[in-house]
């Protein structure tokens, strides 16, 4: 099943033209039919081309909330083997919104954690659409630290809206959780990359992204908090969303460019979601490629490094 | 009813427009009318429903700190980073917060004793931009904490903000990670932090630094929480308990270690100091 998104509608449209001739066909080969849908075809990838190549900030948080987008247990299937998952925070819970445990990644042992979703209600229940509570970051802490005990390092794919807001999220310490988890994040021993695979959605994304390297695919959005929420607070109106998702700069391109984020993940062309498979490969890859780099510090200059990665944002 | 509201009363022939606006104040807790100069000199705690009021950051310096003590300058840090515009531009609302307040920024270090302890104190403005952490806030914390550092003394910080500044987007985000560096260093160099939650600390404040003292210190009725009210409200659709999010309900769930009314919060400090300041530093 294909999902198209508003803005995406020109290409929905010539997609479905190329499904009704391929209905009519049925089989026989008519030339002009075949001419037609392969002319089609190639506007729709050619305007596929145009509009995912100049994506506006909002249209991005679009494709990164896209329901059909990959998720962690989509990543933990295609860019990981011999996943092994580790549950509960041992104080209170287990909170599905934040997923973890032993995976290998081209057969290198890491401790895998991320954000889940879900990707139909049933799950989206389960995950609780990737909103966690304070036993969500703290099974996150319980994992990294074992995860520097063993040696192991820790790798993040991040992907929520945000820490859940709820009344039993705050008598639990969703903040202190948050703080928490950013702290052991920065007392790792171990080298830890941080991916922002959809988005990036304030102190509940950091909480797991305090890391080494970050990087972020490239249709991903990380920022301070939701464009609405921007757009209803500043603008006191919540129909400036994409204006606030412009001027916070959220996209992964804005965020290279203020030296917030190490690198970016090249997407297939129209998005994640149209060839995850693809999306895994390369970010795979890329993850591969900076725990490489960071396998040559010791404990001591990891920690050091990401000190002094975050210290200098904002510094003169 | 209390002496202040029999001389309101005998007073009411008097047209109130006739009265200097900072005459009489209103508690915004229980409505009663409060001579401000008594309200001041109560540290602005209403002496009818002990509603602890806002305080300046240069009022906060003197309750707590001996006389005497040295305001730090704010380290400066490059403005208005994003070019960021909602109906205001970012940096026009910096020039009217500067002209309003008597600091540069939202966050201000001052150096001094506490009945004699050395300790560096940090106090967060919420008149100016709503107390928001941005990078002008996470680099006076971390220079407050290097200063802490460097006089091998405690780092108290009293906490005020409605969370992250959006106007700086990202970078407000990424002072979480860099104020636990801080944070992390000065318990690495065996220095006490304290955390003095007031009115109101939530978002991304609460959620880095505001949470991580050794000994937490909450002042009474102060808000504090991480996800605003009307977010939980929006998202649960269900009423919020009474006073939710508010230092008691944290002290209730096992939050905070304290809750101080603000005449004792000076000897409570003291008091700490006494038990967690390093022998060879005295």
């Amino acid at each position: 099943m294909k999902s198209y998104l508003d803005f995406e509608k020109p290409i929905a449209e010539l997609d479905t033209r190329v499904a009704e001739l391929r209905a009519t066909q049925d089989g026989s080969s008519d030339i002009d039919i075949e001419a037609e849908i392969a002319k089609l075809a190639a506007k729709s990838e050619a305007m596929l081309s145009s509009t995912y190549g100049k994506l506006t900030p909002w249209q991005k948080t679009q494709v990164a909330r896209h329901p059909l987008r990959p998720h962690f247990v989509d990543y933990v299937e295609m860019a990981f083997t011999d996943f092994v998952p580790l549950g509960g925070d041992r104080l209170y819970g287990e909170d599905c919104a934040i997923l973890g445990g032993f995976a290998r990644l081209n057969g290198q042992r890491v401790m895998l954690i991320g954000h889940e979703k879900g990707h139909d209600t049933a799950s989206r229940v389960k995950h609780n659409f990737g909103m966690a509570k304070p036993e969500g970051y703290r099974k996150a802490i319980r994992l990294m630290e074992m995860a520097s005990k063993f040696g192991l390092p820790v790798v993040t794919l991040v992907d929520t809206a945000g820490a859940f807001p709820g009344i039993e999220a705050e008598e639990r310490g969703q903040a202190e959780a948050i703080a928490r988890s950013t702290e052991a994040c920065l007392a790792l021993g171990v080298p830890m990359v941080a991916a922002i695979v959809g988005e990036g959605g304030s102190g509940g994304a950091v909480a797991i992204a305090a890391a080494n390297k970050v990087l972020m695919l490239e249709h991903s959005v990380y920022s301070v908090i939701s464009p609405e929420g921007a757009s209803s607070i500043l603008w006191r109106t919540p129909e400036k969303a994409a204006d606030a998702a412009t001027a916070m700069k959220v996209t992964a391109q804005d965020l290279l460019e203020l030296e917030v984020i190490d690198g970016i993940v090249e997407e297939p062309l129209g998005g994640a979601h149209r060839d995850p498979a693809q999306t895994a490969k390369a970010l795979a890859a890329a993850i591969e490629k900076e725990l490489a780099k960071l396998s040559k510090l010791d404990a001591e200059a990891l920690v050091r490094q990401r000190e002094e990665r975050f210290l200098a944002i904002g510094s003169l | 009813m209390s002496w202040l509201s029999k001389v309101r009363n005998s007073l009411s022939s008097l047209n109130k427009r006739d009265t200097p606006d900072n005459l009489w104040i209103k508690c915004p807790s229980c409505g009663e009318m409060l001579f401000t100069q008594e309200f001041e000199a109560n540290l602005s705690v209403c002496p009818r429903c002990e509603h602890h009021g806002r305080i300046t950051a240069k009022t906060r310096f003197e309750q707590i700190l001996d006389a005497g003590f040295t305001v730090l300058p704010t380290p400066e840090v490059e403005e208005n980073p994003l070019n960021f515009r909602d109906t205001k531009k970012y940096s026009d609302r910096l020039k009217a917060a500067r002209a309003a307040n008597p600091y540069p920024d939202a966050l201000t270090n001052a150096s001094g004793t506490i009945e004699g302890y050395k300790a560096v104190l940090g106090v967060q403005d919420f008149k100016f931009m709503g107390g928001s952490m941005g990078m002008a806030v996470g680099e006076a914390f971390v220079a407050g904490v290097e200063k802490a550092i460097a006089q091998k003394c405690a780092y108290i910080i009293c906490t005020a903000a409605g969370g992250a500044r959006m106007q700086e987007g990202i970078l407000s985000l990424m002072q979480m990670p860099k104020t636990t560096v801080a944070t992390r260093r000065l318990a690495a160099a065996g220095l006490p932090y304290i955390v003095i939650l007031t009115d109101p600390t939530t978002g991304g404040v609460t959620a880095s630094y505001a949470m991580l003292g050794d000994v937490q210190i909450a002042e009474p009725g102060a808000l504090i929480g991480f996800a605003g009210q009307r977010v939980i409200q929006d998202t649960i659709r269900e009423k919020l308990p009474d006073g939710f999010q508010r230092a008691e309900y944290l002290h209730d769930h096992g939050m905070v270690d304290m809750v101080v009314h603000r005449k004792n919060l000076k000897g409570t400090l003291a008091q700490l100091l006494g038990y967690l300041e390093r022998k060879e530093a005295q």
